[in-house]
């Protein structure tokens, strides 16, 4: 298979994204504008969460942990669902990254899960008198915790990358196929958390909390996205490094 | 179906011949009955109350222990690589393995259970319902290690990360494991808990033997 390659022809729009060295060059430009989104969105919603929202009656104002809470527990799952997107990228299409996704990812949603538990703790303590119960929900998302943080470990046994990201997606998707069957199971196990207040009834919060909850979640999905491009960006100039290095020293050696 | 059977009476035969490893392992499930009543005091109500607990946490340590042999040595020695141009498929031949594994090595432990439940106050009927679902859940346990064996093969220092990734993964059949068990917890309980937990053996051992043989098949590249 000798197909020609002219460097010099103009990418199309899908190539400019699978290839490494032209997402380097675009993504640039995405670093400054969502770094200044997400500051405007957090200035803007902490504004709305600490001083024009109301208090709950009966839990006062420890309800405002919930604008800190409810984005982090959105985006533990949600950094998950991107990491099993660039599973099935790795695997099906070899996109060549979408590995560099998934090992991006995996860091950003360990921390996200842990500031979701975090503030949980924070918030069961004055409410339910508990920083931590083994209810359903908490435990799955410790449980998902753990997983991050087992597939960060394995990320860091391997040498080779390119061949871990193949493996590691397979685990990924395991556990994505895995995550609704521990969800069920530690909700028959044990129940206590409140019901999921975004349902298909329709919300059961009023618009004065509802808004500026929404303007913090959106506010966090555009750090993550920020962070994530930002850690693609190492990731892959990290291994353009890696390559460098090699390549003087084999020169070195002779 | 030759060559199926095959695989699994070379497996087993390559088990038995290394008895101590059998024996090792069934003294490890056994030694976990006798370190829990020290470590908690021989309160034999209390001790009846966790029995089916502690064994099924006995059965868990014990098939993750036993993981690394799986695909370990086939894998150091190049049989794996030969196994691939079987006549047969290779998911098959993982499924093969992974039956054979079942049998050396967590058969063992199930027989054993008897000798725990001893030490750990259990009536027999609460006997045998941990013996039912030991039976019926196990096949998912290790079918969930096979894929992190799989994944880990390739690894010198791999022998923890393994047990690591597959926990939080074989924490369903823990749950519904021990609820098998449990007798009044409410009507019809025990034994939906029982048939979830046969539906997640049999979706995990249809659908990992692929996932596991992909991985060896990457690692092998």
């Amino acid at each position: 298979m000798t197909q020609k390659i002219d460097p010099l022809k103009k990418m199309n729009w899908f190539d400019r994204i699978a290839h490494p060295g032209q997402f380097l060059k675009w993504s640039r430009y995405l670093i400054l504008p969502l770094a200044i989104l997400s500051v405007i969105l957090f200035g803007v919603g902490l504004w709305f969460a600490f001083f024009n929202s109301p208090e709950d009656y009966q839990m006062g104002d420890t309800v405002r942990i919930m604008y800190i809470h409810v984005p982090n527990a959105w985006l533990s799952q949600l950094v998950y669902v991107t990491m099993a997107v660039s599973a099935i990228g790795t695997l099906v299409w070899r996109h060549p990254l979408a590995d560099v996704a998934m090992k991006a990812a995996a860091p950003l949603g360990a921390a996200f899960t842990t500031m979701a538990l975090f503030t949980g703790a924070l918030w069961g303590r004055p409410t339910w008198g508990t920083y931590w119960e083994w209810d359903g929900r908490m435990t799955a998302t410790l449980i998902l915790l753990l997983m991050y943080l087992g597939i960060i470990a394995l990320w860091r046994s391997f040498d080779d990358q390119l061949r871990a990201a193949k493996l590691i997606a397979i685990i990924v998707l395991v556990g994505t196929i895995n995550i609704p069957i521990i969800k069920f199971s530690v909700d028959w196990w044990n129940t206590l958390h409140q019901p999921s207040i975004v349902s298909s009834e329709g919300l059961s919060m009023p618009a004065s909390i509802y808004t500026p909850l929404l303007i913090m979640m959106l506010a966090f999905t555009t750090l993550f996205a920020l962070l994530q491009t930002n850690a693609m960006r190492t990731e892959i100039l990290r291994r353009k490094a890696d390559r460098q290095l090699r390549k003087s020293l084999n020169k070195e050696n002779g | 179906m030759k060559a199926f059977l095959s695989i699994i009476r070379r497996d087993i035969k390559l088990a038995t011949s290394s008895f101590g490893d059998m024996l090792t392992l069934v003294l490890f499930f056994i030694m976990i009955g006798v370190i829990v009543p020290i470590a908690i005091g021989p309160d034999k109500n209390l001790l009846a109350s966790i029995a089916p607990g502690v064994i099924w946490i006995a059965a868990f340590l014990s098939s993750l222990l036993a993981l690394d042999k799986m695909f370990r040595q086939d894998f150091d020695d190049g049989s794996l690589l030969a196994m691939r141009h079987a006549s047969i498929s290779f998911e098959a031949i993982v499924f093969a393995k992974l039956i054979a594994h079942w049998l050396t090595s967590i058969l063992p432990l199930i027989i054993a259970t008897p000798m725990l439940a001893l030490m750990l106050n259990m009536n027999t009927q609460i006997l045998i319902y941990t013996i039912i679902s030991l039976l019926v859940g196990t096949p998912a346990l290790i079918s969930f290690g096979a894929v992190g064996a799989a994944i880990t093969v390739s690894l010198r220092r791999g022998g923890l990360i393994a047990p690591v990734l597959i926990l939080p993964l074989s924490l369903p059949i823990l749950i519904f494991g021990v609820s098998a068990i449990k007798l009044g917890t409410g009507a019809g309980t025990q034994s939906a808990a029982l048939l979830i937990l046969g539906a997640i053996s049999l979706i995990t051992v249809a659908f990992t033997p692929f996932a596991s043989a992909l991985a060896l098949k990457l690692t092998q590249e």
